[in-house]
């Protein structure tokens, strides 16, 4: 039986089950946290796909503490690569690299292979009294002073705050009436791990080829992670070749600079969008992750945005709760939205632009984003005051992404 | 809104329309969007002052979702409950008095939706039973508004427990709170109804302190609550010539 004053979240993949671990770690025993998810009962997990874990969210795994349980399984990103080039170039001459830390000795990024890190959630979850179910959320009605919601199981959970995790395509986000603003891209994602024969020491390149962005993320061992974007049509024809095929166009794009490469698994095409939620809250609701946006794979900020938000969210419910103020009200949640919103959006702009830049075949855009590379690096900083400016409140970074408890 | 209709028993001499007011005007009070928008903004700062005043003076800490556990406190002019229901689920025992049977109804519906417990009386402080004791005596912006401040406050400091504290919260008789309190608030921002307050009846820290200190108490800290407009939200300052708050505790 749960008490009124739970919090319920839909969705439990990596953002749903961090979230729900910062709560309970910030809320102690008062409050019930209750994750619904269908996959929960699917462990251990077989995610075959990879994700870029930034400086800041590593932190928020270590605030979390499940981050000791994952590292032995990351790869740290050491050096990135990035090279402005067609398929049939033979060298790929470097436009930017970056050192790979933003501090001495704290890597920029970790590739973290998905399955090790969302049974690690699970099972830190679990141990921290999380209510863990494996079932979807089914329906919710909200009022002022609370929200009932339906779970799968049958069982009925009178909440202060519903949290949509469930993804790009929420439910809960369609069933609140949240519409969303944004397009398809005429682009699609081949997501597929490789092994080679060279060690790639800790190196990330990202090849802009004319159909879209082309990264080899390295993975512990000689493995590296691929993120191939293709036009649509052409993804789907790619991942159906057969495997002779498929190894040719692999070795055309990947090169042969760590000697044979081999594709494990079969290749995954995924369809790429943009869009973010007209509102990132609603009556008794906040939306996190995919759920509130969506965007370009291109600079690998995707799930990185997504911890963010329940950073963000966590904090400003943990600060209410301390105050004895219901943490499902209206002006709590306009706070994360306020932290949030803005943020998202100008990620998108930024990898909207990106995109636009380089996915091309066009000469002049070439010479272009060639000078404009280097130039990139100094606008960064000048965007980020901006956004600080703009947004008031983006310029405080939530607590769980500088690495401090709740 | 609730269907209140259905809550009243048959053959009671509760009058529906009645309810159905205190109904709407409880959902005006606890609208952080609504007419009391600014009592909510400012809500927060105060929350956590008294918080953090009465963890520091009954040491506990202020991360626990109990830190007021066992301790009574009463808030004086406590509206529809905006302070008191925040306090109670910190823990406290919370006694919630207002001269209008209006705020009391609507503060007790809202309680109740709330699954809080307060305990919610239409008095005055002069009407308090005088042999009822609190650790924590909260007048949080009601002296500006009372007819003898003397008295007033000779009647909340003899609530106070030994060992106690009370916590004030009230606008400063300042060029700067008229501008602000007066013309900015009330005539610009229209953030207030015009006539809320009477600048002349404004209070400054040392008349507070004066009859505070004749009351036995020591003042032990006081802030300044300054808006700031760009992050929207109120914070503590150290400027008290408008918004400010004071600490004032009774020894052992």
């Amino acid at each position: 039986m749960t008490r009124p004053n739970s919090i319920v979240i839909g969705g439990g993949a990596f953002v749903g089950l961090t979230l729900a671990l910062a709560l309970r770690q910030g809320l102690g025993d008062a409050v019930d946290v209750v994750v619904a998810d269908p996959a929960l009962a699917q462990r251990p997990s077989r995610d075959p796909r990879a994700s870029a874990i930034v400086a800041a969210c590593r932190r928020l795994f270590e605030a979390v503490g499940v981050w000791d349980e994952v590292a032995p399984t990351a790869q740290p990103i050491l050096d990135m690569v990035i090279t402005d080039s067609r398929v049939e170039d033979a060298t790929r001459p470097v436009f930017l690299t970056f050192a790979g830390e933003v501090e001495p000795g704290e890597p920029f990024a970790h590739m973290v292979e998905n399955r090790y890190l969302i049974d690690a959630l699970q099972t830190h979850a679990l141990a921290a009294g999380v209510d863990l179910r494996p079932c979807a959320v089914t329906g919710f009605t909200s009022r002022s002073d609370g929200v009932t919601v339906d779970l799968g199981d049958g069982t009925v959970v009178e909440a202060s705050l519903l949290v949509a995790a469930d993804g790009a395509r929420s439910a809960l986000r369609e069933r609140a009436g949240i519409a969303t603003n944004g397009w398809d891209y005429d682009q699609a994602g081949i997501v597929v791990t490789v092994e080679h024969e060279r060690d790639h020491k800790g190196c990330a390149e990202e090849h802009f080829l004319p159909a879209g962005p082309f990264a080899i993320l390295p993975l512990k061992g000689r493995r590296s992670s691929l993120v191939w974007t293709e036009r649509r049509a052409e993804a789907e024809r790619i991942v159906a070749m057969p495997a002779d095929e498929f190894h040719r166009e692999l070795e055309q794009r990947f090169g042969l600079h760590l000697g044979e490469v081999r594709a494990v698994g079969a290749p995954k095409s995924f369809p790429l969008g943009y869009f973010v939620a007209r509102s990132f809250v609603g009556e008794r609701l906040a939306l996190v992750g995919d759920a509130a946006h969506l965007i370009h794979p291109i600079a690998g900020q995707g799930l990185n945005l997504g911890l963010k938000d329940i950073a963000a969210l966590a904090e400003v419910i943990v600060d209410a709760a301390r105050l004895g103020i219901d943490p499902g009200q209206a002006d709590v949640l306009e706070r994360y939205q306020r932290w949030r919103r803005f943020d998202t959006m100008a990620m998108g702009v930024a990898t909207n632009s990106l995109n636009l830049l380089f996915s091309n075949h066009s000469l002049v855009l070439r010479a272009v984003r060639d000078i404009g590379l280097g130039v990139v690096d100094r606008i960064a900083p000048l965007k980020s005051v901006f956004i600080r400016q703009a947004a008031g409140l983006s310029g405080e970074v939530p607590r769980l992404l500088r690495g401090e408890g709740l | 809104m609730t269907d209140v209709h259905s809550d009243t028993p048959s053959g009671s001499t509760v009058d529906p329309a009645e309810v159905a007011r205190f109904s709407r005007l409880s959902e005006q009070w606890w609208d952080p969007k609504g007419k009391m928008a600014p009592l909510h903004k400012i809500n927060p700062v105060r929350l956590a002052y008294i918080r953090d005043a009465a963890c520091r003076k009954f040491e506990r800490s202020a991360k626990s979702l109990n830190c007021l556990a066992g301790l009574r406190l009463i808030d004086i002019g406590c509206g529809a409950g905006l302070l008191c229901e925040p306090m109670a689920r910190l823990g406290a025992g919370v006694v919630g008095i207002d001269p209008s049977d209006s705020n009391i109804a609507a503060a007790r519906l809202h309680a109740d939706k709330s699954h809080v417990l307060v305990d919610y009386r239409c008095t005055t402080v002069e009407q308090i039973d005088s042999r009822e004791r609190f650790d924590i005596v909260l007048a949080m912006e009601v002296v500006e508004h009372v007819a003898d401040l003397g008295l007033f406050l000779d009647r909340c400091a003899g609530l106070i427990k030994p060992d106690g504290l009370m916590v004030v919260a009230t606008l400063n008789r300042t060029w700067k709170s008229f501008a602000l309190a007066i013309v900015g608030a009330e005539y610009i921002l229209r953030w207030l109804p015009r006539g809320t307050h009477q600048w002349d009846k404004f209070v400054t820290p040392q008349e507070l302190d004066v009859h505070l200190t004749r009351n036995g108490l020591t003042v032990t800290e006081q802030a300044g609550v300054f808006y700031n407009p760009l992050a929207d939200r109120w914070n503590l300052s150290s400027d008290m010539d408008v918004n400010y708050m004071v600490v004032a505790e009774r020894a052992p």
